[in-house]
């Protein structure tokens, strides 16, 4: 099923001339209307005029996290302020979060995507769809939210957390796909077999999800789809370049259609930042196509994923991208939100007196990740009474929550236990099997 | 002066403990008495010892982390009711006991407590009042 048939299964050299067309706006909209880009791209000696051809792509400097980072927070938005009308925000300290802006249109589009998404895993007015995803700064909520309701399906805002709510919600409003993290979707099934065998998801609605915003494997699809009776699909997307929609899985199941009408792609290889053909293992860079507020002009995303284009059954004419499994970077995926451990470190710092000597210990427990964070006692923090190294283990959480948006265990531990390899402590063990 | 407690931070794990006695007993020093706060995770062991200074430079060389704090060492009677009216006077003079411990053996006919306060100059001068004798530390840890 799709939801807007032309541009979907779009005959691929006309694709080509669309997306070139748009990228010529893009690139011209970016360097006219954002100083940073301006600055940038002359730096680069290169100039819009420049791109003649999609081929003409690699004359344009790539864009970082960091550049992101260094313009918190509307520092790349290329439209006044005025025209803005939504925000959403990584998570992270001042400095370390990057803040995205949506004009009305790119509001519109963002919604347009998300439906794509919903049309392609079959759903369509008839469904009603609990959105599960937490609502607020992090595009999940709200973007899945908008997709649905521009899909025209009954949508249920119920935000994430509360299992036992969220099956009353589905038994009762006739819930018939849910959309959430995999991880938590495998939660539910825990909760059920756990607290409510007497509850019978096979007697629900339900028959379908939509799963993002972490990765996860095929093998982690057999175990939701057996445990849930229900057709687990991918959508994949990032906030930098507009939220969930990027692409998403068909019903054939096998790679993710990415939009190429908003989104242009290219694989590179991470070391060297040269453009592999498709079917080659790289990172995958985004060129948004259409935004107007925060355009992303070759983003480096550290997503590990390959690119093919393969006549689908579906009928989609729009390239694929394999499941991304793997970061060229050290960017964690915990319970949804995107951390990286110079984040934690900075945390740990904020906090008085704390020593950068700590560990963080990722494992999955009832199907959720389980965050532990070993901090070593220095001098400098010990105290002889307990009540000042619980507050310690309490100010260390609350940061953690506040800051990052994760809930995590705080364990002291003696100094010198965390194993340092060549001298340099060993920051993340991630036992989790994805 | 004050009595110098050594407090060591620990894991709360076999073995741990004993790592500690280990590098104390090896370096000739002799506890006095001890107690043990414990949390799920962790443990703080305070101590009496003969020489404080010394007891932290070999722990802390170990990669232990401790520390000295000043506690207030009390004779009191050794008959039933004692202990209650040594509280009963902290109580009425508000002074909070952050944890305190006993002596195992005792002074002549006294027993020796150990207090820790937040603010043991206060406390001092409070006991000194109502007459109960503060013991240094020489007289403590012996000379």
């Amino acid at each position: 099923m799709y939801f807007n048939k032309e541009y979907e299964t779009m005959p691929v050299k006309k694709m080509r001339e669309l997306q070139r067309e748009r990228l010529r706006w893009s690139v011209s909209h970016a360097y006219n209307n954002n100083p940073f880009y301006h600055k940038k791209f002359d730096a680069a000696g290169f100039h819009p005029d420049q791109i003649k051809s999609l081929d003409d792509m690699r004359r344009i400097p790539f864009l970082t996290k960091q550049d992101m980072r260094d313009n918190y927070p509307y520092g790349l938005f290329a439209v006044p302020l005025d025209k803005v009308v939504r925000v959403h925000a990584s998570s992270g300290t001042t400095g370390n979060a990057t803040v995205v802006g949506y004009t009305r249109n790119d509001v519109e589009v963002f919604a347009e995507v998300v439906a794509r998404c919903l049309a392609a895993y079959g759903a369509t007015d008839k469904d009603v769809i609990q959105v599960a995803y937490g609502y607020g700064l992090f595009t999940g909520g709200l973007g899945l939210h908008y997709g649905a309701e521009k899909l025209g399906a009954l949508t249920v805002p119920v935000s994430g957390g509360n299992t036992e709510r969220q099956l009353m919600i589905m038994k009762d409003f006739g819930t018939t796909l849910i959309a959430c993290t995999p991880s938590y979707a495998l939660n539910i099934a825990d909760y059920i077999e756990k607290k409510r065998p007497d509850y019978d998801i096979r007697a629900t609605k339900l028959r379908a999800g939509a799963f993002g915003a972490e990765p996860w494997s095929e093998n982690m699809r057999k175990e939701i789809e057996a445990r849930l009776g229900i057709d687990a699909f991918d959508i994949y997307g990032l906030s930098e370049i507009i939220g969930p929609g990027v692409s998403c899985e068909c019903s054939a199941k096998s790679g993710l259609h990415v939009h190429e009408d908003h989104f242009y792609v290219e694989i590179i290889d991470p070391e060297t930042g040269d453009i592999l053909p498709d079917g080659e293992k790289g990172e995958i860079v985004y060129t948004t196509l259409t935004k107007e507020a925060f355009p992303g002009i070759r983003y480096r995303s550290r997503d590990i994923t390959r690119l093919f284009r393969e006549p689908c059954a579906c009928g989609r004419s729009l390239v694929k991208m394999e499941k991304v499994t793997g970061r060229s970077d050290d960017m964690l995926i915990i319970r949804g939100v995107n951390v990286f451990p110079s984040q934690i470190e900075q945390v740990l710092m904020e906090v008085e007196g704390t020593e950068p000597h700590y560990q963080i210990i990722l494992d999955r427990k009832a199907s959720l990740d389980d965050v532990e964070v070993m901090v070593e006692v220095s001098e400098k923090l010990f105290s002889d009474e307990v009540k000042v190294l619980d507050d310690l283990r309490g100010r260390i959480s609350d940061r953690f929550r506040s800051v990052l948006g994760i809930t995590a265990k705080i364990t002291l531990v003696e100094p010198m236990t965390i194993a340092r390899s060549e001298g340099k402590a060993v920051r993340v063990v991630d036992k989790r099997k994805i | 002066m004050n009595v110098t407690q050594l407090s060591v931070f620990m894991e709360n794990k076999p073995g741990h403990l004993l790592h500690v006695l280990k590098i104390l007993a090896e370096a000739n020093i002799n506890i006095i008495t001890l107690t043990i706060a414990e949390t799920s995770d962790f443990g703080i062991l305070r101590m009496i010892v003969n020489n404080p200074a010394k007891a932290k430079k070999i722990l802390h060389d170990a990669s232990i982390t401790c520390s000295t704090t000043d506690v207030l060492a009390i004779e009191i009677e050794d008959k039933p009711g004692a202990l209650y009216s040594a509280i009963d006077t902290f109580a009425k003079k508000n002074l909070n006991i952050e944890y305190m411990y006993a002596f195992p053996e005792k002074r002549g006919d006294r027993a020796v407590m150990i207090f820790r306060f937040d603010n043991i100059e206060t406390a001092k001068k409070a006991l000194s009042e109502e007459g109960y004798s503060i013991l240094k530390n020489i007289e403590i840890i012996g000379g």
